[in-house]
């Protein structure tokens, strides 16, 4: 279990460094958080009081231990345009993402592993092309564009659900998930293309190595040397790359939540920064990034309890 | 022995379809069928001969809004890539190169990097410098420099130690020299894949960022922010949206293929 | 025990055939080393052998057969059943020919699940059996590491238990000693001879190196260029070579290396006087 303490380690480090790098680029770029509260018709008096209660007049170590503080503890500051705490205002939001994201994860594993091993079995068929040509045409169509497709086709044609109106997920939870299942679709579907596309090479390039030689020379089919060898073996690369896609998906959400009108933090993201309210964006930028870190992480410790080697720690 | 195969047909019908797209769009930027803003038949039309693409609520001809607005984002991606390439390959060279403490502190800053989704750290320094053409090829083009730099240091580090390297060394080539015309042309097998799926990233990005309203800004148009603008008469003229994405589709899906033609070169089959 | 008649085979992408149409026999419990540099077919021909040609890339003509069954004609579910069962293969590359993820006891008795009914509990007992038989110390810890966490010596020990755990008649060595270093590969060579002796399996022992089969084998076979250019005797073709490229072959051995192998062969008076001319040609 040492490997998996050092991991940790690693990375609670990562979310200091990314937090601290985040804190100290809208410390440059926020300006001044009393102006932007009180207004430009405020007294320099004003001013110069509010900024003392905020502890802005304080050394800038300071100031970020003291928001790294806060944000450990669940106070991630005061939004400038609704005067409420930040984390009043995330939370149902977070929420509601969090379940988008991790639906079209789940849609992306469930589907993208089964795509990928029939791809690798045919990879020498004469219609494998066909798969390599739909699956381009999949990671072409941008996710956003799909959206708004799908919105059209499932919502205003066939009526399936309807866009812009979000149920209440935290009342209605079957039907917000109805809603969220056609936004999880279209951040998936990119993404299925390219992990299946990820695990046919893996896959592929394994079945060339010598242990699979072996394998053959002791009287395994190629079910069983699928089965009990190349699998597990293609299952590290697999993981390492679906623990990186979900930047992609976290990112893609951005965008999707837009076209189909869901409450979730990536739309609050975006008129956020239209209104300049840095507390807020801040806030969401370092949630953000701990997501994928976390996602990150987890998946290099499953590989590392597949893979007894990268328990070695050492090089990368 | 082995022929390497060069040509195959995933390359020669991305080739096809991109220089078809491309030259549709160079051609978009000195001569459009119709003049793209201003009201030139009746509004909200389906596609027909005369409008291929229909019009928009405005009257305006939506096939030549695409042929000029295609520019402004492949504008945004060339330059993008351009940065990001360069940049990250200068980063990737030296660091892979010298190594030591320099790499040490650059990769780690490359992982803490990584952490954010490319179009998160593209809406920050977005806001940071405002929207706008040339800010989001710089937001863009900053975003992307990490994953090159990465790339390219793997790329470089593994010639380290190869004997005429070293013995270029030994003859006293300048460490320029050596970066440049011994180690360079050795990478470009893991830089030109590369620089196609950095073009679709980049393409998507600006869309993306475009569509949210915090990219392109008008009087620029380009695929995302018609996009975002199409989006508005999804129920009155569908057509808008679907040309729009088709186009960014169909570009990217070119690329995609030369990409995917490019890492089969010499492989045996197809 | 083996026969092999007439084989040829050419890969499509090469221009000269690989194996140009080789006859070889193997008796029961004897060892056949088979020499010749790398590319000179040793390889392509043990593969024949051992059912793992890439058919759909080569063509193929002539007859192999292993315990009478033809293994070039074959379907694959009759190969599968002579693979590990009837025939084992030793590879060379001990590190990259194991899988990295399986633990290594599992590898030993992986011919086991394949082809015997036998349960977890009693493959585990036979496996361990086959790692105390190529002297590994402490078996039952070596069974549950990884291959990273042994050496190379010790995985080569690791993968001739593997080949031989379910008894097969022919054992196919395809230099099994190159990537190790000198006293290992003696031992291992000493490790072939006894279960050569103790159970009777007979062996093709595949090298480049000619002084390493003479240590082990009684009849070897030369190849050059897809064709088996001498055979016979061992001793008789290490000291009195007759095709230019075996006298080529012999050569290239160190001259040191040559007045040891006489001295273990003829004892010491003959030997001096065997080697006199040819000291100067070291290296």
């Amino acid at each position: 279990m040492k490997y998996a303490l050092r991991r940790i380690m690693a990375l609670v480090l990562t979310m200091i460094a990314v937090s601290f790098l985040t804190f100290a680029a809208f410390h440059l770029i926020g300006g001044d958080p009393a102006q932007a509260i009180l207004g430009t018709s405020a007294t320099p008096e004003r001013l110069e009081l509010l900024r003392h209660e905020m502890g802005l007049d304080r050394p800038f170590l300071v100031q970020y231990f003291h928001w790294l503080a806060g944000f450990v503890t669940g106070d991630l500051g005061t939004s400038y345009s609704y005067r409420q705490p930040v984390a009043e205002l995330i939370m149902p939001k977070l929420g509601v993402t969090f379940v988008m994201v991790m639906l079209s994860f789940l849609i992306i594993v469930a589907l993208s592993f089964p795509l990928g091993m029939q791809d690798a079995q045919h990879s020498e068929g004469k219609f494998s092309w066909v798969w390599t040509v739909i699956g381009q045409i999949c990671m072409a169509v941008p996710s956003f564009f799909l959206s708004i497709i799908v919105s059209y086709v499932c919502g205003i044609v066939l009526r399936f659900f309807t866009p812009g109106d979000f149920p209440d997920m935290y009342r209605h939870f079957g039907s917000a998930l109805h809603y969220l299942f056609f936004a999880a679709v279209c951040i998936a579907v990119p993404r299925i293309a390219m992990c299946a596309r990820m695990l046919k090479s893996t896959i592929i390039g394994e079945m060339e190595k010598s242990y699979v030689r072996t394998a053959i020379s002791r009287g395994n089919d190629r079910q069983a040397v699928l089965k009990y060898h190349v699998l597990k073996n293609s299952l590290v690369p697999t993981i390492a790359f679906l623990g990186q896609t979900m930047a992609e998906i976290v990112g893609g959400g951005i965008v999707v939540e837009q076209v189909f009108g869901i409450p979730g933090i990536g739309r609050f993201l975006v008129s956020s920064i239209a209104t300049r309210d840095y507390p807020v964006v801040q806030a969401l930028v370092v949630i953000m990034a701990f997501w994928v870190i976390m996602a990150g992480t987890i998946a290099d410790l499953i590989n590392m309890k597949i893979d007894p080697r990268l328990r070695l720690g050492g090089g990368e | 022995m082995m022929k390497k195969k060069i040509w195959n047909g995933y390359l020669i019908a991305g080739l096809v379809i991109t220089s078809i797209v491309l030259i549709w769009i160079i051609v978009g930027q000195f001569y459009t069928p119709y003049d793209p803003t201003q009201m030139t038949g009746a509004k909200l039309q389906a596609p027909s001969a005369a409008h291929l693409f229909g019009t928009d609520k405005f009257g305006r001809d939506i096939f030549s809004r695409v042929m000029s607005g295609a520019g402004t984002t492949l504008l945004v991606a060339v330059a993008t890539i351009g940065i990001g390439a360069v940049a990250g390959t200068l980063i990737g060279a030296l660091t892979g190169y010298f190594g030591g403490y320099v790499d040490e502190v650059l990769m780690r800053l490359n992982d803490v990097l990584t952490a954010f989704p490319s179009i998160l750290l593209g809406l920050v320094v977005i806001s940071i410098l405002g929207p706008g053409k040339y800010n989001v090829i710089l937001a863009l083009g900053i975003v992307f420099i990490p994953g090159y730099a990465r790339l390219m240091r793997t790329a470089f580090a593994s010639q380290r130690e190869i004997n005429y390297i070293i013995s270029a060394q030994l003859m006293g080539a300048s460490t320029a020299r050596i970066l440049a015309i011994h180690m360079l042309p050795n990478t470009f097998s893991t830089l030109l894949p590369a620089l196609t799926i950095g073009f679709n990233n980049a393409v998507l990005a600006e869309a993306s960022m475009s569509f949210l309203g915090i990219g392109v800004m008008p009087p620029d148009i380009s695929l995302g922010y018609m996009l975002s603008e199409s989006q508005g008469m999804l129920r009155t003229a569908p057509w808008y949206a679907l040309s729009v994405g088709t186009v960014i589709a169909v570009l990217v899906f070119g690329v995609g293929m030369i990409g995917e033609g490019i890492q089969r070169i010499g492989k045996e089959d197809l | 025990m083996l026969e092999i008649r007439d084989l040829h085979v050419k890969f499509h992408n090469r221009d000269r055939e690989a194996v140009g149409g080789i006859s070889l026999k193997i008796g029961d419990g004897e060892i056949l080393g088979l020499v010749g540099e790398s590319g000179s077919g040793k390889s392509v021909t043990a593969m024949s052998i051992a059912g793992l040609l890439p058919r759909k890339q080569c063509d193929y003509s002539g007859l192999v057969l292993v315990d009478g069954q033809d293994m070039l004609g074959a379907d694959r579910s009759v190969l599968r059943q002579m693979q590990g069962n009837k025939i084992g293969v030793v590879f060379q590359e001990p590190m990259s020919s194991m899988d990295p993820l399986m633990k290594v006891g599992e590898q030993v008795e992986e011919v086991l699940r394949i082809h015997t009914d036998l349960n977890e509990a009693q493959r585990k007992e036979r496996a361990l059996e086959a790692m105390t038989e190529v002297e590994l110390p402490d078996p039952e810890a070596v069974y549950n590491k990884y291959p990273h966490e042994l050496s190379g010596g010790m995985l080569q020990r690791s993968m001739i238990a593997a080949a031989i755990v379910n008894r097969p008649g022919l054992l196919i060595l395809d230099e099994p000693t190159t990537a190790l270093d000198v006293t290992i590969q003696a031992q291992i060579l000493k490790l072939l001879a006894k279960l050569n002796r103790e159970h009777g399996i007979t062996m093709l022992f595949i090298s480049h190196n000619l002084n390493v089969v003479r240590k082990l084998c009684g009849r070897v076979a030369v190849m050059q260029r897809g064709l088996i250019v001498e055979e016979g005797n061992t001793d008789d073709v290490f000291f009195r070579p007759q095709h230019p490229y075996t006298q080529h072959l012999i050569a290239c051995i160190p001259s040191r290396v040559k007045v040891i192998a006489k001295r273990e062969r003829f004892g010491e008076e003959e030997a001096a006087d065997v080697t006199g001319g040819d000291r100067n040609d070291d290296e």
